[in-house]
């Protein structure tokens, strides 16, 4: 990272939707976004990376499953274990979890419903790319939209996840209270987003970037866009 | 070089909630059949594989059910049948 403003790219795979929204949420928040093809093996020098929502592969098989193995996978995957800033939103968390640079999985929703709302989030930790400078037991507000969100583990990871503090953001009431009356998929312990043990790669089922414009809906994850500018600056580059 | 038909079946695991087999579970009754339990859906691939022999075949088509065709944090895989055509 050399000049003041930070680079973030955003991969888009056959069947992304969410990367334009992205792209714009980098912008309007001060970064400069990068648009990264899922067929090219090149991040074009970013100091983060973000993998959109939408239905890659049109979630063929399981979804993120054939995402997962992209090419641009490989440069992303050797980008998060230098400890570059990695974000991935609803399907992009789903191929996180895919390539198993987070763990757990995603299967349908509880309620076999699309779910599509504004939710309230929990932060559970300031340690992680998109979480700097929050803090915890805040609440924040962004929109879901997704038909397999229900995050699950093993009993084995789901015990590490807990004990090692990887869940970022839980479903929770606007004041904090973290139920089931709050959770809209059935995730497991109400996790909506984790972490890798470095915080430097997140997954979160809720839309940050559709939480940036004040015109249209929710400013949720505005400080999470800063946060992750702010890591981009300090971090490694692609 | 021979041509192997094979059938994977992927499942949930056991013990996780399988909230499409719930669903289909709770619609039987409407229709008669109040004696079902257990319900699970899973997924059914069939693929044919060119290989020397049939134990190639098997052990290749056992690395893609581990390494794409099912997701081990969640799924069980069994292959179901070989047939050589």
């Amino acid at each position: 990272m050399t000049g003041a403003v930070p680079r973030v790219g955003v991969v888009t795979f056959p069947g992304s939707l969410d990367d334009g929204d992205a792209l714009r949420a980098i912008e309007q928040m001060g970064g400069h976004a990068v648009s990264l093809w899922h067929g090219e093996r090149d991040l074009r020098a970013v100091d983060a990376v973000i993998l959109p929502g939408g239905f890659s592969y049109g979630d063929y098989l399981r979804c993120g499953a054939i995402a997962r193995f992209a090419p641009v996978m490989e440069p992303v995957m050797a980008f998060a274990e230098r400890g570059g800033p990695v974000l991935g939103i609803c399907n992009g968390f789903q191929v996180l979890c895919e390539a198993e640079l987070l763990p757990g999985a995603m299967i349908r929703n509880r309620s076999l419903r699309f779910v599509c709302r504004d939710v309230w989030l929990r932060v559970e930790t300031a340690q992680s790319c998109i979480t700097d400078g929050l803090t915890p037991g805040e609440t924040i507000e962004i929109p879901i939209k997704h038909g397999e969100g229900q995050w699950i583990a093993t009993p084995e990871q789901l015990a590490d996840v807990e004990r090692d503090m990887l869940v970022v953001f839980r479903y929770a009431s606007r004041t904090g209270i973290v139920d089931e009356a709050q959770n809209p998929n059935g995730a497991v312990n109400n996790v909506a987003g984790i972490r890798n043990a470095a915080g430097n790669v997140v997954g979160l089922m809720p839309h940050p970037e559709h939480a940036v414009d004040p015109d249209v809906g929710p400013t949720g994850g505005q400080p999470l866009f800063a946060s992750l500018l702010h890591m981009a600056m300090a971090g490694v580059t692609g | 070089m021979k041509t192997f038909t094979f059938e994977v079946l992927v499942t949930l695991k056991d013990g996780l909630s399988d909230p499409q087999g719930k669903a289909v579970e709770s619609a039987l009754p409407s229709l008669g059949w109040t004696n079902v339990h257990h319900v699970r859906v899973g997924k059914h691939i069939k693929l044919d594989v060119d290989a020397e022999d049939e134990t190639t075949a098997l052990e290749q088509v056992r690395g893609m059910a581990v390494r794409l065709l099912s997701n081990p944090v969640i799924e069980d895989y069994q292959v179901l049948e070989v047939s050589p055509k």
